[in-house]
């Protein structure tokens, strides 16, 4: 499907099984030294020295930045008993949920619809387009749509059409998130229709054939075939859906700035307030190791289905 | 009433299996086109609706919706004009400008360097070594932040251009070596060690072998980090500490705080911001998709 593709199964020396050729020849340590000393040292400057040094100062005061007195997991316990912390979470797992959620079956109901007809490209284009554009755009754009003034905002606009009365989208702290959560399942079902939708080509036209000519329905094709064969790509979207809800920030921090109050804040947005707002670094620190633990093992996942397989 | 297409039928294959599309049990196309105009029209009205109101008169945008313009139809460019101008959208744009096209190269001459290094050479605990440069994936940028605003305090690198560039570039550099490394891997061993024995420098080897054969995957490594420099809010907002430099995403913000009901600004703004992922989309549709497929792992 894409130019990454070619399988790494044979030819691939694998990680630790090592190309050991029997002509295997140590290269000369200017020429190793030559490709990989840049890499080697921005990423031991830049990367592994800061996760250090944010280990440690989320056990620190931390004031303006620096190392001022150790308090050992104090910042933690602050955290963990912070109701906007506590907030940012639980708005996380609602992202988590409806976001992941409504992205895999708008994706997958897309794309095994738009399948069916010539203009198939045209949808699918359509549908991905805002994956392309600036999440800050995005929010404009949503903005726009959400706007209370009924002869700016569209949704209010088709409200006052029944003549409802207009809804504050971004205003009213029990519909915040659900608003904020439609923007991001618009921006990245299209994501999911074109992965799915290359799945679905893979699965052998005899299959359906044989199946339709055994009687069966469409739902039943769907159920029995269909779903089975997507389920390894799905999981593979829900990681990555999952991975986008943990570092999720532009979206709330453009349209609501996590408000109305603090009903739409969520973790990053957290960890910004914290350190570039208030001055917290030490909480901001701990806020962004928690970060690291919650990405850890999702990520870990993601290599070893990558290595593994080489979807991409 | 047509027959219908078989699920697995592919639009750009209309011919092939037509005599088993036709056995198969019809089924009425009528609700699959209605379906798809709705998901066609909740996917575009929010876009072409900010489009519309980037080209209508202030005045307008004031008195009607833009779906009111079909009937008026009254378009100007003046919102344009005045954003890129007066708004600082023109500054910004080039902003962005400087900042993406280094963290996209630098990233890309890195990672592309030791990608080679951690396919072909040879040395010891190479593997040992990629494994750490590919656990370091799992660091989101916000471990980043404080460490790396103290260390370029002393150099006030956020004054200028300097510290956003470093910072995304080290943050792009491990899954970029990742995704090269994994192509690289998969180019025919013959032919590399073919050039060894003719006498061929790594170096030769990687300029005249590796990187002619890569160019998809560099491309689409590129496309990927050039946009995700390009729509980038959060490290902006951390490493670009001098208004002066501010890209367009932090600049397109500000107007939605300081005029967040001119309507006419805003949308040209967001038109501008979203002008360059448009052009790459439409005229490199194909890397485009495959760099962000790849980039899902990140």
């Amino acid at each position: 499907m894409t130019a990454t593709s070619q399988p790494t199964s044979l030819s691939t020396p694998r990680i630790g099984g090592g190309s050991r050729s029997p002509q295997f020849e140590r290269t000369g340590f200017s020429t190793v030294a030559l490709f990989l000393l840049p890499a080697v040292l921005l990423l031991l400057v830049f990367l592994v020295g800061p996760v250090l040094f944010t280990i440690r100062l989320s056990l620190d005061r931390g004031l303006g930045g620096n190392l001022t007195r150790f308090v050992g997991f104090d910042n933690y316990v602050n955290l963990f008993g912070d109701s906007t912390f506590i907030q940012a979470i639980v708005n996380n797992v609602l992202w988590l949920v409806f976001y992941t959620g409504f992205v895999l079956g708008l994706g997958l109901i897309v794309a095994v619809i738009a399948m069916r007809v010539r203009y198939e490209a045209i949808i699918k284009g359509i549908v991905f387009l805002p994956m392309a554009i600036a999440a800050t755009a995005l929010a404009v754009i949503w903005d726009f749509v959400y706007a209370n003034d009924p002869g700016i905002g569209l949704l209010n606009a088709l409200i006052a059409v029944f003549h409802g009365p207009a809804v504050s989208w971004l205003g009213d702290p029990g519909i915040v998130n659900a608003a904020l959560i439609a923007v991001g399942i618009w921006g990245s079902t299209g994501f999911a229709t074109v992965i799915l939708s290359a799945a679905l080509k893979s699965i052998p036209t005899e299959i359906l054939e044989a199946a339709r000519i055994d009687g069966a329905n469409e739902f039943q094709i769907f159920r029995r075939i269909i779903l089975p064969m997507v389920s390894l790509p799905m999981s593979v979207l829900a990681v990555t859906l999952t991975v986008n809800v943990i570092k999720l920030f532009d979206i709330p921090y453009v349209m609501t700035g996590g408000g109305p109050g603090t009903a739409s804040r969520v973790i990053a947005f957290q960890m910004y307030v914290q350190g570039f707002q208030s001055g917290q670094y030490g909480q901001a620190a701990a806020v962004a190791i928690v970060m690291l633990l919650i990405m850890t093992p999702i990520m870990a996942f993601n290599i070893r289905r990558f290595r593994s397989s080489a979807v991409v | 009433m047509r027959p219908s297409g078989a699920v697995a039928t592919s639009a750009a294959r209309p011919a092939t299996g037509t005599i088993s599309t036709r056995i198969l049990r019809g089924l009425n196309r009528t609700p699959v086109h209605i379906a798809l105009a709705i998901v066609a029209l909740v996917w575009l009205a929010p876009t072409i609706g900010l489009l519309v109101t980037s080209f209508r008169p202030r005045s307008d945008i004031q008195a009607t919706g833009w779906w009111a313009t079909i009937t008026t139809l009254r378009f100007t460019l003046v919102n344009y004009q005045d954003v890129f101008a007066a708004q600082g959208m023109g500054r910004a744009f080039l902003n962005s400008v400087i900042i993406s096209v280094p963290s996209t190269l630098l990233p890309l001459a890195i990672c592309s360097f030791a990608a080679y290094g951690f396919s072909w050479l040879r040395f010891r605990f190479r593997d040992t070594l990629f494994l750490i440069v590919v656990a370091l994936m799992m660091v989101p940028v916000q471990l980043g932040f404080i460490p790396l605003l103290q260390l370029f305090k002393p150099f006030h690198l956020t004054q200028g251009y300097g510290a956003i560039w470093l910072a995304h570039t080290a943050f792009a550099l491990p899954f970029g070596i990742f995704l090269l490394r994994n192509f690289f891997i998969t180019l025919p061993k013959d032919l590399i060690e073919a050039a060894r024995i003719d006498g061929s420098s790594e170096f030769g080897i990687f300029r005249n072998i590796v990187v002619p054969l890569s160019v998809p995957a560099i491309a689409a490594y590129g496309i990927f980090q050039f946009l995700w420099v390009w729509n980038d809010l959060l490290m902006s907002l951390i490493f670009v500490g001098n208004n002066e430099n501010y890209p367009m995403t932090i600049q397109l913000n500000n107007l939605l705080g300081q005029y967040g009901t001119e309507w006419h600004l805003l949308a040209a703004g967001a038109f501008i911001l979203m002008f360059a992922p448009l052009a790459v989309f439409v005229s490199l549709q194909r890397y485009f998709v495959q760099g962000l497929l790849a980039g899902s792992v990140k």
